[in-house]
């Protein structure tokens, strides 16, 4: 089986490329032309590996669920990415692109954040590797995740609110361009996600296949076989599922699900299921699908999960959607907080909301017994309380 | 095949001002009020920015702009009914400038079809690459007599600024500094970089851009360029001052 890769230009079919003002070409160019060499060097691997082994805590568990395979009747493991350092997946990517821009000698680092967790993420890392980090998060963003704002403050990040357009992930990712626009030289933009302009998606999703190259070993060792059935993850921009997926992807044997917010349901006009209801355009430096109007201006998507709220989607999933090598399924808000309280008391893990998307997927598949399915576990949910205490005391 | 643009630049060869408004905005249907007042005040091109919810490449000013625009109602199906009569007024060249999404779903060819029929001369869309321009948009381009101004920056290798003098026609948009539209960095110190893009005697004349201000600023540039662009500057004025023929005309005698 071949790797996943872009073309040179950094399209997956007609999806991708570099859609970026000429301030920043030879800036990303640079990165085009080097990121591949740096992060394959033997020295640049050793030292990934060693700082995800002993600071972010992977190998992740592979955690066969007793109970939920008993309930959906089928084995159904949950991949731990909520164990990792932070509480989610994001800092697997953090890691790599800030050993990246040392290498490339930049001072400083800037990054965009939702609800935060990729904020946090960059935020440790810079702490840990010494560098000034400037993190743009939406106005509205700013004041509905506080304790996650705190906690950059106290790793010595500067936040900076986003206080154009809508007040939230997008135009934190607007601001975090400007910015870089403003300072090209000096200034690493480490995206959070499988967007941006070429090489992000690629780069980003290299970073990330740490999970699907574990799950493959984890695996074998539990079931005698490499390949699940099943393999489901929640998408926003894309990147817990393009590492969950990317060692799966045309293996002739996995599905690969990935699961879009609906927010109150697909139809409604407050949704974040981009690939059901997007349209090709260009966001963020790169062709894919996104959520927009008639007049070719971008819609703000709603989700009840801060994480999936993006009115893009990375161009490998729209490519990958569009060969119908993955299937995109959609899951509404009160099915998450529904899956998010069983996964609770069936066994005693608290997922974060973008997670419980995926949960929330198994209700409506097909199982057999012998089916393998992985849910990747992308976060933890100590983010969301306030948002699952609300449900609770309604109980 | 010749159009405005390039008749302009050979008949003028330096203290060319162009102007940049947004459309749609303060009201929505003021785009030809600005056009016509510039034309008379004398300014030799102007820029009608096309509104994005997500313009990457803009400041603050031009945000807020386009960002009222859009609530104004603005549509790029609306700006080209309000351009309808424009040549009946107006003679100067006219560019539009926006970004690539909604050019996109409007649809490449019938954006570039519509503007040489209410007699648009050029486009800038900063976001529009290199590679994309060739395979979509090139042809259509070139059948519709339309110019394709592309930026530099001082970021820019020569190679490259060859590249694009090859592929550009008009004129080149030098961007002042690397930065958003309407920042305010200093000038004085990009002179280096103006002097070796002259000393280069590209094809096309060039145009300095982004953060131009005043008539400091615009007398600067004009030392290495057939002129410059004002945008940010000029929207900042309209906003306080209102877009009659006084107001636009006393901007104007404020620069040159």
């Amino acid at each position: 089986m071949k790797e996943f890769n872009p073309n040179e230009q950094g399209y997956y079919g007609e999806y991708g490329g570099a859609f970026i003002p000429e301030m920043l070409y030879k800036n990303v160019s640079d990165l085009q032309e080097k990121y591949l060499e740096i992060i394959q060097t033997e020295d640049f691997q050793q030292e990934l590996n060693q700082l995800l082994k002993d600071y972010v805590g992977r190998p992740t568990p592979l955690f066969y669920s007793a109970n939920l395979s008993a309930k959906y009747k089928a084995k159904i493991y949950l991949k731990r990415e909520d164990l990792n350092h932070t509480g989610a997946h994001k800092i697997n990517n953090t890691i790599g692109q800030v050993l990246l821009a040392k290498r490339l000698g930049k001072k400083r680092i800037i990054a965009e954040t939702g609800a935060g967790q990729h904020g946090v993420a960059t935020a440790t890392t810079c702490a840990l590797l010494n560098l000034e980090c400037t993190v743009f998060m939406g106005a509205h963003d700013i004041e509905r995740q506080k304790p996650n704002v705190e906690r950059m403050r106290m790793l010595g990040a500067k936040v900076v609110a986003a206080e154009s357009g809508s007040k939230t992930l997008k135009d934190a990712t607007n601001e975090a361009i400007r910015e870089w626009i403003n300072n090209p030289q000096e200034t690493y933009y480490v995206i959070g996600s499988v967007v941006g302009p070429h090489p992000y998606p690629d780069m980003v999703a290299k970073f990330q296949s740490i999970i699907s190259k574990e799950i493959k070993v984890q695996l074998e060792e539990q079931e005698g076989t490499p390949n699940p059935d099943y393999v489901v993850a929640c998408v926003g921009g894309g990147s817990n599922a393009m590492g969950a997926f990317y060692h799966f992807i045309d293996n002739g044997h996995t599905n690969l699900i990935a699961v879009e917010a609906a927010g109150k349901g697909v139809n409604t006009g407050q949704t974040a299921a981009t690939i059901a209801l997007g349209k090709q355009g260009i966001i963020h430096g790169s062709k894919t699908y996104l959520i927009q109007t008639e007049d070719g201006q971008i819609i703000e998507p709603y989700s009840i999960s801060a994480g999936l709220d993006y009115p893009g989607i990375g161009p490998a999933h729209a490519y990958l959607s569009d060969m119908g090598k993955i299937t995109v399924g959609s899951i509404t808000d009160d099915e998450a907080i529904k899956a998010a309280f069983e996964l609770t008391r069936i066994d005693g893990i608290i997922p974060a909301l973008e997670s419980a998307h995926a949960l929330a997927y198994l209700n409506k598949m097909n199982l057999k017994e012998s089916d393998i399915v992985v849910v990747n576990l992308s976060g933890r949910g100590d983010k969301d309380m306030i948002t699952y205490s609300k449900y609770f005391n309604h109980e | 095949m010749n159009n405005r643009i390039n008749t302009l630049f050979s008949e003028k060869k330096s203290n060319i001002l162009s102007i940049y408004f947004t459309a749609g905005y303060p009201a929505l249907d003021d785009t030809m009020t600005i056009l016509k007042n510039l034309d008379t005040a004398g300014v030799d091109l102007a820029e009608i920015g096309m509104p994005f919810s997500d313009p990457l490449a803009d400041g603050p000013v031009i945000q807020h702009s386009s960002e009222q625009a859009l609530l104004n109602g603005i549509t790029i199906a609306r700006l080209f009914e309000q351009l309808k009569e424009m040549r009946q007024h107006i003679t100067m060249p006219i560019v539009l400038m926006g970004y690539l999404n909604p050019v996109m779903r409007y649809g490449v060819e019938a954006f570039l079809a519509k503007c040489a029929e209410v007699g648009v001369d050029g486009i800038i869309l900063p976001d529009l690459p290199m590679d994309y321009y060739l395979s979509h948009f090139k042809t259509h381009c070139e059948y519709y007599n339309i110019s394709n101004i592309m930026l530099i920056s001082n970021d820019t290798s020569v190679e490259r600024v060859r590249q694009i003098d090859e592929q550009t026609n008009g004129f080149i948009y030098l961007v002042s500094s690397n930065g958003t539209t309407g920042s305010n960095k200093s000038l004085e110190s990009q002179q280096d970089y103006y002097r070796h893009i002259r000393s280069l005697e590209l094809n096309n004349p060039a145009l300095i851009g982004f953060g131009v201000r005043d008539k400091q600023t615009y007398e600067l540039t004009n030392q290495y360029s057939s002129g410059a662009i004002i945008g940010t500057a000029f929207m900042k004025h309209i906003s306080e001052h209102g877009i009659d023929t006084d107001s636009i005309q006393n901007f104007v005698k404020g620069i040159r």
